[in-house]
Protein backbone atom coordinates (compact mmCIF):
# COMPACT_ATOMS: atom_id res chain seq x y z
CA UNK A 1 0.00 0.00 0.00
CA UNK A 2 1.83 3.02 -1.02
CA UNK A 3 0.29 6.75 -0.26
CA UNK A 4 1.31 9.80 -2.59
CA UNK A 5 0.54 13.17 -1.82
CA UNK A 6 1.26 16.28 -4.06
CA UNK A 7 0.57 14.00 -7.05
CA UNK A 8 -0.99 16.29 -10.20
CA UNK A 9 -4.37 14.45 -9.80
CA UNK A 10 -4.45 15.33 -5.77
CA UNK A 11 -3.21 19.03 -7.00
CA UNK A 12 -5.21 19.59 -9.75
CA UNK A 13 -8.46 17.42 -8.18
CA UNK A 14 -8.46 20.02 -5.69
CA UNK A 15 -9.42 22.89 -7.87
CA UNK A 16 -11.44 20.42 -9.87
CA UNK A 17 -13.61 20.36 -6.22
CA UNK A 18 -13.88 24.51 -6.84
CA UNK A 19 -15.72 24.34 -10.02
CA UNK A 20 -18.78 26.73 -10.64
CA UNK A 21 -17.63 28.21 -7.21
CA UNK A 22 -16.65 31.89 -6.51
CA UNK A 23 -13.39 32.54 -4.53
CA UNK A 24 -13.04 35.71 -2.40
CA UNK A 25 -10.54 38.11 -1.59
CA UNK A 26 -10.92 38.61 2.29
CA UNK A 27 -8.23 40.73 4.70
CA UNK A 28 -9.59 39.46 8.11
CA UNK A 29 -11.86 36.45 10.02
CA UNK A 30 -14.62 38.59 10.06
CA UNK A 31 -14.63 39.09 5.58
CA UNK A 32 -13.98 35.34 5.51
CA UNK A 33 -16.60 34.45 7.29
CA UNK A 34 -19.12 36.28 5.29
CA UNK A 35 -17.68 35.01 2.01
CA UNK A 36 -18.21 31.82 3.20
CA UNK A 37 -21.73 31.85 4.51
CA UNK A 38 -22.07 33.39 1.36
CA UNK A 39 -21.54 30.52 -0.21
CA UNK A 40 -17.74 31.00 -1.63
CA UNK A 41 -15.93 28.16 -2.28
CA UNK A 42 -12.53 29.36 -0.93
CA UNK A 43 -11.19 32.61 0.48
CA UNK A 44 -8.41 34.40 -0.69
CA UNK A 45 -6.30 35.89 2.21
CA UNK A 46 -4.47 38.93 1.65
CA UNK A 47 -3.47 41.96 3.42
CA UNK A 48 -5.16 44.36 0.77
CA UNK A 49 -7.40 43.50 -2.02
CA UNK A 50 -6.10 44.81 -5.21
CA UNK A 51 -7.39 48.01 -5.24
CA UNK A 52 -6.08 49.73 -1.98
CA UNK A 53 -2.39 47.69 -3.24
CA UNK A 54 -2.90 49.80 -6.45
CA UNK A 55 -3.71 53.30 -4.46
CA UNK A 56 -1.24 52.68 -1.97
CA UNK A 57 1.31 52.13 -4.48
CA UNK A 58 4.71 50.87 -3.11
CA UNK A 59 5.98 47.19 -2.69
CA UNK A 60 3.17 44.72 -2.42
CA UNK A 61 4.18 41.36 -0.52
CA UNK A 62 2.77 38.22 0.83
CA UNK A 63 0.04 38.79 3.93
CA UNK A 64 1.78 39.55 7.09
CA UNK A 65 1.41 35.59 8.40
CA UNK A 66 -0.88 36.99 11.57
CA UNK A 67 -3.72 37.54 9.13
CA UNK A 68 -3.27 34.57 6.72
CA UNK A 69 -3.47 32.29 9.91
CA UNK A 70 -6.43 34.65 11.15
CA UNK A 71 -8.03 33.38 8.26
CA UNK A 72 -7.38 29.79 8.29
CA UNK A 73 -8.38 29.29 12.17
CA UNK A 74 -11.80 31.51 10.87
CA UNK A 75 -13.51 29.08 8.24
CA UNK A 76 -13.67 25.04 7.51
CA UNK A 77 -12.99 25.92 3.60
CA UNK A 78 -10.10 26.60 1.69
CA UNK A 79 -8.00 29.24 2.03
CA UNK A 80 -5.58 30.69 -0.54
CA UNK A 81 -2.81 32.46 -0.83
CA UNK A 82 -0.72 34.90 -2.57
CA UNK A 83 3.29 34.88 -3.16
CA UNK A 84 5.28 37.08 -5.26
CA UNK A 85 6.17 35.91 -8.51
CA UNK A 86 9.26 34.14 -7.84
CA UNK A 87 9.54 33.95 -4.27
CA UNK A 88 10.07 30.81 -3.68
CA UNK A 89 10.64 31.43 0.31
CA UNK A 90 7.33 33.52 0.56
CA UNK A 91 5.65 30.03 -1.04
CA UNK A 92 7.46 27.91 1.54
CA UNK A 93 6.51 29.79 4.40
CA UNK A 94 2.18 29.50 3.46
CA UNK A 95 3.06 25.93 2.12
CA UNK A 96 4.19 25.62 5.85
CA UNK A 97 1.88 27.26 7.55
CA UNK A 98 -0.55 25.08 5.92
CA UNK A 99 -2.37 27.14 2.88
CA UNK A 100 -4.39 25.12 0.60
CA UNK A 101 -3.66 27.08 -2.61
CA UNK A 102 -0.98 29.47 -3.74
CA UNK A 103 -1.57 31.95 -5.82
CA UNK A 104 1.98 33.36 -7.83
CA UNK A 105 0.08 36.61 -8.32
CA UNK A 106 0.85 39.39 -10.62
CA UNK A 107 -1.11 41.31 -8.19
CA UNK A 108 2.15 41.37 -5.71
CA UNK A 109 5.37 43.11 -6.74
CA UNK A 110 7.07 40.05 -8.34
CA UNK A 111 10.36 39.37 -6.59
CA UNK A 112 12.00 37.52 -9.51
CA UNK A 113 11.50 39.26 -13.24
CA UNK A 114 12.83 36.19 -15.39
CA UNK A 115 11.81 33.34 -13.49
CA UNK A 116 8.51 32.00 -11.96
CA UNK A 117 8.78 29.21 -8.80
CA UNK A 118 9.70 25.73 -9.80
CA UNK A 119 6.15 24.77 -8.76
CA UNK A 120 6.49 20.88 -9.56
CA UNK A 121 8.84 20.49 -6.38
CA UNK A 122 5.93 21.87 -3.96
CA UNK A 123 3.13 19.37 -2.54
CA UNK A 124 0.75 22.70 -1.77
CA UNK A 125 -1.17 23.04 -5.33
CA UNK A 126 -0.51 26.48 -7.00
CA UNK A 127 -2.77 28.99 -9.25
CA UNK A 128 -1.36 31.40 -11.63
CA UNK A 129 -2.99 34.11 -13.83
CA UNK A 130 -2.23 33.93 -18.17
CA UNK A 131 -3.67 36.27 -20.30
CA UNK A 132 -3.32 33.64 -23.63
CA UNK A 133 -2.61 29.80 -24.45
CA UNK A 134 1.29 30.37 -24.23
CA UNK A 135 1.77 31.86 -20.99
CA UNK A 136 -1.01 28.92 -19.44
CA UNK A 137 1.01 26.18 -20.21
CA UNK A 138 4.63 27.76 -19.37
CA UNK A 139 2.85 28.24 -16.37
CA UNK A 140 1.25 24.42 -16.17
CA UNK A 141 4.88 23.66 -17.50
CA UNK A 142 6.25 25.06 -14.16
CA UNK A 143 3.42 22.80 -12.25
CA UNK A 144 0.68 25.10 -11.62
CA UNK A 145 -2.52 23.22 -11.05
CA UNK A 146 -5.04 25.97 -11.70
CA UNK A 147 -5.10 28.59 -13.66
CA UNK A 148 -6.45 32.29 -13.83
CA UNK A 149 -7.36 35.11 -16.39
CA UNK A 150 -5.19 37.74 -15.19
CA UNK A 151 -7.76 40.44 -15.73
CA UNK A 152 -6.49 43.85 -14.81
CA UNK A 153 -6.98 43.68 -10.90
CA UNK A 154 -8.38 45.90 -8.66
CA UNK A 155 -10.00 47.88 -11.64
CA UNK A 156 -13.57 46.76 -11.64
CA UNK A 157 -13.12 47.22 -15.34
CA UNK A 158 -14.07 43.28 -17.05
CA UNK A 159 -12.54 44.04 -20.22
CA UNK A 160 -9.17 42.73 -19.65
CA UNK A 161 -10.33 39.44 -18.10
CA UNK A 162 -12.68 39.44 -21.25
CA UNK A 163 -9.96 39.58 -23.51
CA UNK A 164 -7.51 36.93 -21.69
CA UNK A 165 -10.28 34.45 -21.77
CA UNK A 166 -11.36 34.57 -24.85
CA UNK A 167 -7.70 34.84 -25.99
CA UNK A 168 -6.66 31.71 -24.75
CA UNK A 169 -10.29 29.69 -26.32
CA UNK A 170 -9.56 31.13 -29.19
CA UNK A 171 -5.86 29.63 -29.11
CA UNK A 172 -7.41 26.34 -28.18
CA UNK A 173 -9.64 26.13 -31.24
CA UNK A 174 -6.31 27.15 -33.42
CA UNK A 175 -4.32 24.43 -32.26
CA UNK A 176 -7.14 21.51 -32.57
CA UNK A 177 -7.00 22.86 -36.59
CA UNK A 178 -3.21 22.20 -36.93
CA UNK A 179 -1.00 19.83 -38.22
CA UNK A 180 1.56 18.36 -36.19
CA UNK A 181 4.19 19.80 -38.33
CA UNK A 182 3.09 23.30 -37.79
CA UNK A 183 2.46 22.25 -34.04
CA UNK A 184 5.95 22.71 -33.22
CA UNK A 185 6.65 26.29 -34.77
CA UNK A 186 3.74 27.45 -32.89
CA UNK A 187 4.93 25.80 -29.69
CA UNK A 188 8.51 27.80 -30.53
CA UNK A 189 6.70 31.27 -31.33
CA UNK A 190 4.72 31.02 -27.95
CA UNK A 191 6.94 29.39 -25.78
CA UNK A 192 4.51 26.73 -24.87
CA UNK A 193 5.40 23.22 -24.29
CA UNK A 194 5.05 21.24 -27.04
CA UNK A 195 3.98 17.82 -25.05
CA UNK A 196 0.98 19.75 -23.64
CA UNK A 197 0.41 21.15 -27.16
CA UNK A 198 -0.40 17.47 -28.24
CA UNK A 199 -2.47 17.29 -25.28
CA UNK A 200 -4.20 20.16 -25.90
CA UNK A 201 -4.88 18.88 -29.85
CA UNK A 202 -6.05 15.69 -28.62
CA UNK A 203 -8.22 16.90 -25.61
CA UNK A 204 -9.60 19.82 -26.57
CA UNK A 205 -9.27 21.94 -23.37
CA UNK A 206 -6.59 22.70 -20.94
CA UNK A 207 -5.51 19.80 -18.13
CA UNK A 208 -6.35 21.69 -15.22
CA UNK A 209 -9.40 24.00 -14.64
CA UNK A 210 -9.54 27.96 -15.74
CA UNK A 211 -11.04 30.38 -13.78
CA UNK A 212 -11.73 34.38 -14.13
CA UNK A 213 -10.14 36.54 -12.56
CA UNK A 214 -9.48 40.23 -12.46
CA UNK A 215 -11.99 43.32 -12.40
CA UNK A 216 -15.22 41.34 -11.95
CA UNK A 217 -17.16 43.67 -10.29
CA UNK A 218 -21.07 42.61 -10.76
CA UNK A 219 -22.89 39.16 -10.60
CA UNK A 220 -23.31 39.92 -14.29
CA UNK A 221 -20.16 40.05 -14.60
CA UNK A 222 -19.16 36.94 -12.63
CA UNK A 223 -22.13 35.48 -15.24
CA UNK A 224 -20.25 36.81 -18.14
CA UNK A 225 -17.17 34.68 -17.51
CA UNK A 226 -18.85 31.48 -16.35
CA UNK A 227 -20.84 32.25 -20.37
CA UNK A 228 -17.35 32.52 -21.87
CA UNK A 229 -16.08 29.01 -20.60
CA UNK A 230 -14.84 29.79 -17.49
CA UNK A 231 -14.64 27.09 -14.77
CA UNK A 232 -15.64 29.41 -11.92
CA UNK A 233 -14.58 33.10 -10.83
CA UNK A 234 -12.56 34.80 -8.23
CA UNK A 235 -13.66 38.40 -6.83
CA UNK A 236 -10.87 40.47 -5.80
CA UNK A 237 -12.01 44.01 -4.35
CA UNK A 238 -15.38 44.16 -5.84
CA UNK A 239 -17.38 42.41 -2.80
CA UNK A 240 -15.55 44.01 0.12
CA UNK A 241 -15.74 47.60 -1.60
CA UNK A 242 -19.32 47.53 -2.25
CA UNK A 243 -21.99 49.06 0.10
CA UNK A 244 -23.32 46.02 1.46
CA UNK A 245 -20.95 42.90 0.82
CA UNK A 246 -23.25 40.03 2.52
CA UNK A 247 -25.61 40.59 0.00
CA UNK A 248 -23.01 40.96 -3.15
CA UNK A 249 -21.34 37.98 -2.25
CA UNK A 250 -24.37 36.31 -2.05
CA UNK A 251 -25.58 37.37 -5.58
CA UNK A 252 -21.94 36.82 -7.25
CA UNK A 253 -22.52 33.30 -6.13
CA UNK A 254 -26.37 32.41 -7.20
CA UNK A 255 -24.91 34.29 -10.93
CA UNK A 256 -22.27 32.31 -10.66
CA UNK A 257 -24.47 28.74 -10.25
CA UNK A 258 -27.20 30.18 -12.66
CA UNK A 259 -25.21 31.69 -15.35
CA UNK A 260 -27.94 31.31 -18.16
CA UNK A 261 -31.41 32.25 -15.57
CA UNK A 262 -31.03 35.79 -17.10
CA UNK A 263 -34.75 36.15 -14.79
CA UNK A 264 -32.69 35.35 -11.67
CA UNK A 265 -29.94 37.50 -12.64
CA UNK A 266 -32.09 40.21 -13.22
CA UNK A 267 -33.48 39.80 -9.72
CA UNK A 268 -29.59 39.48 -7.94
CA UNK A 269 -29.21 42.79 -9.57
CA UNK A 270 -31.59 44.35 -8.11
CA UNK A 271 -30.95 47.14 -4.97
CA UNK A 272 -27.49 46.26 -4.63
CA UNK A 273 -26.60 49.65 -3.78
CA UNK A 274 -23.14 50.89 -5.55
CA UNK A 275 -20.50 48.87 -7.00
CA UNK A 276 -16.58 49.20 -6.67
CA UNK A 277 -15.68 52.20 -8.58
CA UNK A 278 -13.98 51.52 -11.83
CA UNK A 279 -11.64 52.62 -13.61
CA UNK A 280 -10.92 52.70 -17.17
CA UNK A 281 -7.97 51.07 -18.84
CA UNK A 282 -6.52 53.95 -20.85
CA UNK A 283 -6.48 55.34 -18.04
CA UNK A 284 -3.81 53.07 -16.62
CA UNK A 285 -0.18 54.34 -17.21
CA UNK A 286 2.47 51.30 -18.65
CA UNK A 287 4.09 50.47 -15.25
CA UNK A 288 0.72 50.63 -13.45
CA UNK A 289 -0.81 47.79 -15.48
CA UNK A 290 -0.47 44.19 -13.20
CA UNK A 291 -0.80 42.16 -16.35
CA UNK A 292 1.98 42.60 -17.50
CA UNK A 293 4.25 42.73 -14.67
CA UNK A 294 5.25 38.82 -15.76
CA UNK A 295 5.04 36.60 -19.10
CA UNK B 1 -33.13 4.21 -20.16
CA UNK B 2 -32.19 4.80 -17.06
CA UNK B 3 -31.53 8.26 -16.36
CA UNK B 4 -28.90 9.38 -13.09
CA UNK B 5 -28.97 12.76 -12.35
CA UNK B 6 -25.49 14.35 -10.98
CA UNK B 7 -26.54 17.63 -8.64
CA UNK B 8 -25.10 20.68 -10.52
CA UNK B 9 -24.85 23.48 -8.01
CA UNK B 10 -21.30 23.37 -7.88
CA UNK B 11 -18.33 20.87 -8.00
CA UNK B 12 -16.75 17.93 -10.44
CA UNK B 13 -19.73 17.64 -12.05
CA UNK B 14 -18.61 17.02 -15.79
CA UNK B 15 -16.17 13.60 -14.73
CA UNK B 16 -19.63 12.45 -12.99
CA UNK B 17 -21.73 12.87 -16.21
CA UNK B 18 -18.26 11.25 -17.94
CA UNK B 19 -18.45 8.03 -15.71
CA UNK B 20 -22.03 7.86 -15.81
CA UNK B 21 -21.84 7.52 -19.77
CA UNK B 22 -18.55 5.31 -19.85
CA UNK B 23 -21.37 2.97 -18.01
CA UNK B 24 -23.92 3.10 -20.71
CA UNK B 25 -26.20 5.54 -18.93
CA UNK B 26 -28.24 8.82 -19.57
CA UNK B 27 -26.67 11.70 -17.19
CA UNK B 28 -28.48 14.69 -16.43
CA UNK B 29 -27.19 17.97 -14.64
CA UNK B 30 -29.70 19.07 -12.02
CA UNK B 31 -30.12 22.21 -11.45
CA UNK B 32 -33.65 22.27 -10.38
CA UNK B 33 -35.43 20.55 -7.47
CA UNK B 34 -38.25 19.67 -10.22
CA UNK B 35 -35.82 18.04 -12.35
CA UNK B 36 -35.38 15.04 -9.90
CA UNK B 37 -38.41 13.83 -11.45
CA UNK B 38 -36.72 12.73 -14.43
CA UNK B 39 -34.05 10.63 -12.93
CA UNK B 40 -33.92 7.48 -11.59
CA UNK B 41 -30.77 8.09 -9.52
CA UNK B 42 -28.51 11.02 -7.94
CA UNK B 43 -24.79 11.72 -7.57
CA UNK B 44 -23.95 14.53 -5.14
CA UNK B 45 -20.96 15.38 -6.73
CA UNK B 46 -17.57 16.87 -4.79
CA UNK B 47 -17.27 19.96 -4.35
CA UNK B 48 -17.54 22.52 -1.16
CA UNK B 49 -20.42 20.73 1.19
CA UNK B 50 -20.69 24.29 3.27
CA UNK B 51 -21.70 25.65 -0.34
CA UNK B 52 -23.56 23.18 -1.65
CA UNK B 53 -25.56 23.71 1.46
CA UNK B 54 -26.39 27.45 0.74
CA UNK B 55 -27.49 26.78 -2.80
CA UNK B 56 -29.41 23.47 -1.49
CA UNK B 57 -31.33 25.81 0.60
CA UNK B 58 -31.57 28.70 -1.63
CA UNK B 59 -33.21 27.16 -4.36
CA UNK B 60 -35.39 24.89 -2.41
CA UNK B 61 -33.63 21.80 -2.87
CA UNK B 62 -33.75 20.61 0.60
CA UNK B 63 -36.83 18.96 0.51
CA UNK B 64 -36.99 17.82 -2.63
CA UNK B 65 -33.64 15.90 -2.35
CA UNK B 66 -34.65 14.16 0.97
CA UNK B 67 -38.28 12.74 -0.13
CA UNK B 68 -36.18 11.18 -2.86
CA UNK B 69 -33.69 9.23 -0.34
CA UNK B 70 -36.55 8.36 1.70
CA UNK B 71 -38.75 7.31 -1.89
CA UNK B 72 -35.96 4.42 -2.24
CA UNK B 73 -34.22 5.97 -4.58
CA UNK B 74 -30.62 5.50 -4.91
CA UNK B 75 -28.09 8.18 -4.24
CA UNK B 76 -24.45 8.60 -4.47
CA UNK B 77 -22.12 11.47 -2.39
CA UNK B 78 -19.01 11.82 -2.91
CA UNK B 79 -16.76 13.78 -0.66
CA UNK B 80 -18.79 17.16 -0.02
CA UNK B 81 -21.53 14.60 -1.08
CA UNK B 82 -20.75 11.72 1.89
CA UNK B 83 -21.12 14.93 4.13
CA UNK B 84 -24.64 15.87 2.97
CA UNK B 85 -25.45 12.56 3.41
CA UNK B 86 -24.49 11.93 6.79
CA UNK B 87 -26.68 11.86 10.17
CA UNK B 88 -24.44 13.27 12.26
CA UNK B 89 -21.37 15.25 11.75
CA UNK B 90 -18.56 15.64 14.51
CA UNK B 91 -18.69 19.17 16.01
CA UNK B 92 -22.01 20.37 14.61
CA UNK B 93 -25.44 20.47 15.68
CA UNK B 94 -27.23 19.89 13.24
CA UNK B 95 -26.66 17.37 9.77
CA UNK B 96 -27.61 18.21 6.17
CA UNK B 97 -29.69 15.59 4.75
CA UNK B 98 -29.35 13.22 7.31
CA UNK B 99 -30.31 10.04 5.10
CA UNK B 100 -27.59 7.99 6.16
CA UNK B 101 -27.09 6.30 9.53
CA UNK B 102 -23.37 7.50 9.88
CA UNK B 103 -21.24 10.08 11.96
CA UNK B 104 -18.64 11.82 9.74
CA UNK B 105 -15.89 14.12 10.79
CA UNK B 106 -14.75 17.16 8.15
CA UNK B 107 -11.50 17.40 6.58
CA UNK B 108 -10.45 15.10 8.69
CA UNK B 109 -6.98 13.92 6.93
CA UNK B 110 -5.94 17.24 6.99
CA UNK B 111 -5.61 20.56 4.49
CA UNK B 112 -4.66 20.06 0.92
CA UNK B 113 -0.96 19.53 1.38
CA UNK B 114 -2.03 16.45 3.72
CA UNK B 115 -4.37 15.41 0.60
CA UNK B 116 -3.25 12.02 -0.99
CA UNK B 117 -4.19 9.08 -2.91
CA UNK B 118 -3.83 5.70 -2.23
CA UNK B 119 -5.19 2.07 -3.62
CA UNK B 120 -8.46 0.68 -1.41
CA UNK B 121 -10.28 -2.37 -1.34
CA UNK B 122 -13.69 -2.36 -1.79
CA UNK B 123 -15.54 -4.87 -0.72
CA UNK B 124 -17.90 -6.17 -3.89
CA UNK B 125 -16.70 -4.15 -5.68
CA UNK B 126 -12.82 -3.50 -6.41
CA UNK B 127 -9.23 -4.90 -4.72
CA UNK B 128 -7.10 -1.64 -5.50
CA UNK B 129 -9.46 1.08 -6.28
CA UNK B 130 -7.42 4.25 -6.87
CA UNK B 131 -9.06 6.25 -3.75
CA UNK B 132 -8.42 10.18 -4.24
CA UNK B 133 -8.62 11.68 -1.05
CA UNK B 134 -8.89 15.49 -1.13
CA UNK B 135 -9.50 17.79 2.66
CA UNK B 136 -11.15 14.72 2.65
CA UNK B 137 -13.77 13.37 5.42
CA UNK B 138 -13.98 10.25 7.04
CA UNK B 139 -16.51 8.16 8.52
CA UNK B 140 -16.45 7.82 12.19
CA UNK B 141 -18.53 5.60 13.20
CA UNK B 142 -21.75 4.09 10.87
CA UNK B 143 -25.15 3.18 12.66
CA UNK B 144 -27.97 0.88 12.13
CA UNK B 145 -27.27 -1.12 8.84
CA UNK B 146 -24.90 0.89 7.43
CA UNK B 147 -22.49 -1.33 6.07
CA UNK B 148 -18.66 -0.34 5.80
CA UNK B 149 -17.31 -1.04 2.24
CA UNK B 150 -13.82 0.54 2.62
CA UNK B 151 -11.41 1.57 4.94
CA UNK B 152 -8.11 2.98 4.84
CA UNK B 153 -5.69 3.36 8.23
CA UNK B 154 -7.76 2.23 10.21
CA UNK B 155 -10.47 4.70 8.75
CA UNK B 156 -14.13 4.01 7.54
CA UNK B 157 -13.64 5.85 3.87
CA UNK B 158 -16.52 3.59 2.04
CA UNK B 159 -19.75 2.83 3.31
CA UNK B 160 -23.46 1.51 1.84
CA UNK B 161 -27.13 1.67 3.31
CA UNK B 162 -29.72 -0.28 1.23
CA UNK B 163 -29.84 2.77 -1.66
CA UNK B 164 -27.23 4.88 -0.46
CA UNK B 165 -24.30 4.92 -1.09
CA UNK B 166 -21.14 6.98 -0.02
CA UNK B 167 -17.17 7.50 -0.27
CA UNK B 168 -15.00 9.78 0.89
CA UNK B 169 -13.13 9.85 -1.78
CA UNK B 170 -13.43 10.89 -5.26
CA UNK B 171 -13.92 8.33 -7.91
CA UNK B 172 -15.14 11.09 -10.58
CA UNK B 173 -11.50 12.27 -10.55
CA UNK B 174 -10.13 8.83 -12.18
CA UNK B 175 -10.87 6.61 -15.30
CA UNK B 176 -12.09 3.49 -12.95
CA UNK B 177 -15.66 3.78 -12.83
CA UNK B 178 -16.37 0.55 -11.30
CA UNK B 179 -17.59 2.59 -8.24
CA UNK B 180 -19.76 4.07 -10.61
CA UNK B 181 -21.24 1.17 -12.15
CA UNK B 182 -21.66 -0.28 -8.69
CA UNK B 183 -24.11 2.56 -8.21
CA UNK B 184 -25.86 1.80 -11.89
CA UNK B 185 -26.50 -1.27 -10.48
CA UNK B 186 -27.87 -0.25 -7.85
CA UNK B 187 -29.80 1.95 -9.36
CA UNK B 188 -30.91 -0.38 -11.52
CA UNK B 189 -32.00 -3.25 -9.08
CA UNK B 190 -34.15 -0.33 -7.53
CA UNK B 191 -36.02 0.36 -10.78
CA UNK B 192 -36.70 -3.87 -10.59
CA UNK B 193 -34.61 -4.16 -14.03
CA UNK B 194 -32.42 -5.86 -12.53
CA UNK B 195 -31.80 -8.07 -15.78
CA UNK B 196 -31.03 -4.92 -17.88
CA UNK B 197 -27.78 -4.37 -16.20
CA UNK B 198 -26.41 -7.65 -17.34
Amino acid sequence: MSTSVGTNRVKRGMAEMQKGGVIMDVVNAEQAKIAEAAGAVAVMALERVPSDIRAAGGVARMADPTVTEEVLNAVSIPVMAKARIGHIVEARVLEAMGADYIDESEVLTPADDIYHIDKNDFTVPFVCGCRNLGEALRRIGEGASMLRTKGEPGTGNIVEAVRHMREVQTQIRQVQSMAKDELMVYAKETGAPYELLLQIQEEGRLPVVNFAAGGIATPSDAALMMELGADGVFVGSGIFKSDNPEKFARSIVEATTHYQDYELIAKLSKDLGTAMPGLEMSSLQEQDRMQDRSE
Amino acid sequence: MTTIGVLGLQGAIREHVRSIEACGKEAVIVKKPEQLEEVDGLILPGGESTTMRRLIDRYNFFEPLQQFGKAGKPIFGTCAGLILLASDIEGQNDAHLGLMDMTVARNAFGRQKESFEVPVEIKGVAEDFEAVFIRAPYILEVKADTEVLGVYDGKIVAAQQGHLLATAFHPELTDDHRLVQHFVEMVDQANGNKLASV
